[in-house]
């Protein structure tokens, strides 16, 4: 299947596009491949780079070198839930490492794993500026703070449904 | 109790919105700046009030500003350093999340005295929630005439965007976010050229922290004098700590930079103490790239006198006895905790975050990691800690942007202040094992396989 845009999310390009001076379209970039990224299943494909940047008129490896240098772009596929757990000084402080632990043994899947049936995937992350909230991950577009063992039962059992 | 300045109305209800922040004497900045002052007599308010940048390094923002070129015919950019990425550091985000159209009118005042009339703020990527936070203020601010062309007749049109990264630290350096904002990897440019002079697309452009620019606006309303008043020496105005770790009030707050250490740690105003009855050991007052310190030279300099929670204070004895302001993010450690095992978090943090343009910050960063993932887990040697602290050495200073001194310093400050802990870890490899809740087995899987 060709990937391409939805009619909104071309209208979102243009959009973003257009809050730049005349010829810097380039500038659009992160924001466009983080706008495929929600669109086409959570990662990135070399299809999808090589369609945006035929959409921002730009040569692949310009492409490429933006979504390979920046930490929240997925280029392998990713389970539809996505637990970011911050394992940095200030959460370690709090006992992320015993979250980690608790989602790995629960789950049955290590940092950087997706679990069989698709549904998820625990990455570790550095700091994600809630430190004060620890511990914590970032699910989507939102972080889920304060956690407990209790708390990450409840997440997955949300999760599930 | 000390003044707020930035946060003295974050609570009160729904000042998210433009009616609520209006009407609380919201954008009165804006009106004094536009209708009453040149751009020049803004930046001399800002001159005046010793403000100095609040991102980090603690430079005089009058001062920036005036350097900014402003040749004919070229425009000029304000860039708001929203990427707020070192560890321990969170105040940004409160100021934006809670109270964003401070911001906003600190933007517009800041724009109208540097003539940029197109301004961004770079946000951290993870910080999707609030960019959804930040446009709607901005969509109010445009619909009540605060943006767009000719604002309160004065002639002057400006317009805010708010640009996304995608995770990495080294965006917050200024010449890294701007090749990010133009749309490349975030690596940093070499200086000279300054942003004031070759910036945003080649163009003038002054880089801001967030809390810089929203000081702007208490600023502007009570002029810059009144300004200087609070706080103490060269650290005019109030400032945000983000305060975490193992206290009883983990959080934000705005202080006066005349309150001491040990106040702030233990008053019920701010951190409340250390819970469970357990004692201070450790605390790195500035976020993760500034010297650790023990308590006991937290609380007092060497000389004995009580430590102030300010830019001189904090920073006195230098390196040898003391630390830095840097970005006020305040983290405590009790005694329960171990401070290689933290070094190593952080020590895997910069390498992680290392743009690998440079050969020492590249590599060192990396020697570090695996040297102290080694002596945390029982696998270390006596000569690793001195190979430790000739690596740092060697990074420290002999790189292109700022982060391989902030990746150096607390591995050195570990080193200088809890070099028998390092010790410790050498001579009891089995118990160095097990105490610490095995940290190998799920250590970043690149390091497993390296
Ligand atoms: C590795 C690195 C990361 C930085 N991260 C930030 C940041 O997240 N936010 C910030 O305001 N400044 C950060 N800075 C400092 C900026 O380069 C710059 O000095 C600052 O944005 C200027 O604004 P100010 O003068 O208002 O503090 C960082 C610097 C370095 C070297
Ligand atoms: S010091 Fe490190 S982060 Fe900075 S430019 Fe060099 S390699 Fe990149
Ligand atoms: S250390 Fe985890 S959010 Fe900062």
């Amino acid at each position: 299947m060709p990937v391409q845009f939805s009619e909104t999310a071309l209208a979102e390009v243009k959009r973003l596009v257009a809050r730049y001076p005349e010829g810097k379209q380039k500038s659009a970039l992160l924001p466009v491949l983080h706008l495929a990224q929600e669109q086409f299943g959570g990662w990135l494909s070399t299809e999808t780079l090589d369609y945006v940047a035929s959409l921002l008129q730009l040569s692949p490896i310009e492409v490429y070198e933006v979504a390979t240098f920046y930490s929240m772009y997925n280029l392998q596929p990713v389970g539809k839930h996505v637990f970011e757990v911050c394992q940095t000084g200030p959460c370690m402080l709090n006992g992320s490492d015993e979250i980690i632990e608790y989602v790995w043994e629960k789950l049955g899947i290590r940092p950087g794993q997706t679990t069989t049936d698709g549904l998820f995937t625990l990455k570790t992350v550095e700091c994600l500026g809630a430190c004060g909230y620890a511990p914590m991950m970032q699910m989507g577009k939102h972080y889920r703070e304060h956690l407990t063992r209790d708390k990450v039962d409840q997440i997955i059992a949300e999760s599930r449904k | 109790m000390g003044r707020k300045l930035l946060l003295d109305k974050a609570h009160v209800e729904n000042i998210r919105l433009y009616e609520v922040y209006r009407r609380e004497g919201g954008y009165r900045s804006v009106e004094k700046a536009l209708k009453s002052m040149s751009p020049d007599q803004v930046t001399d308010e800002v001159k005046k009030s010793g403000l100095r940048g609040r991102g980090g390094a603690g430079f005089p923002a009058g001062l920036k500003w005036s350097f900014l070129a402003k040749p004919e015919g070229v425009p000029r950019y304000l860039v708001v350093n929203a990427d707020e990425s070192e560890p321990g550091t969170f105040k940004d985000r409160y100021l934006m999340e809670f109270i964003p159209h401070l911001l906003i009118e600190g933007m517009i005042t800041s724009s109208y005295a540097l003539g940029s009339t197109t301004s961004y703020i770079y946000i951290r990527g993870e910080y999707a929630w609030i960019v959804d936070i930040l446009e709607q203020a901005i969509a109010e601010a445009r619909h009540n005439g605060w943006l767009g062309k000719n604002i309160l007749g004065s002639g002057f049109d400006c317009d805010i965007h708010v640009q996304r990264g995608a995770g990495a630290y080294i965006c917050g350096e200024e010449t890294a976010l701007l090749e990010s904002l133009e749309g490349k990897r975030g690596n940093p440019r070499i200086k000279p050229p300054f942003p004031a002079v070759k910036g945003l697309w080649g163009c003038p452009t002054v880089v801001n922290n967030v809390e810089t620019i929203a000081a702007v606006v208490p600023i502007i309303n009570e002029g810059g004098e009144e300004y200087a008043k609070i706080g103490i020496g060269k650290s005019t105005g109030t400032k945000l700590i983000s305060a975490c770790g193992n206290i009883n009030k983990p959080g934000v707050y705005e202080i006066d930079m005349t309150i001491s250490v040990e106040e702030f740690i233990y008053s019920d105003e701010y951190c409340g103490g250390i819970p469970n009855g357990r004692k201070l050991k450790a605390c790195i007052p500035g976020g993760s790239s500034v010297p650790i310190l023990p308590a006991n030279l937290l609380l007092k300099t060497a000389k004995g006198e009580t430590r102030l929670m300010n830019y001189e204070s904090l920073a006195d004895g230098g390196f040898a006895s003391g630390s830095m302001m840097g970005s006020g993010g305040f983290i405590v450690m009790d005694d329960r905790q171990c401070v290689v095992r933290h070094t190593y978090t952080l020590a895997r943090f910069y390498r992680h975050e290392s743009c690998g343009q440079c050969s020492p910050c590249r590599e060192g960063t990396g020697w570090m990691e695996k040297i102290l993932l080694n002596i945390e887990t029982g696998k270390g040697k006596m000569s690793d800690i001195d190979l430790l602290w000739d690596i740092q050495r060697k990074i420290e200073g002999n790189t292109i942007c700022p982060l391989g001194d902030a990746a150096a310093w607390p591995v050195a400050a570990a080193i200088r202040h809890f070099r028998d802990e390092f010790e410790w870890h050498v001579n009891h490899p089995e118990e160095a094992q097990t105490r610490n809740y095995g940290l190998a087995h799920y250590a970043d899987p690149l390091v497993l396989t390296a």
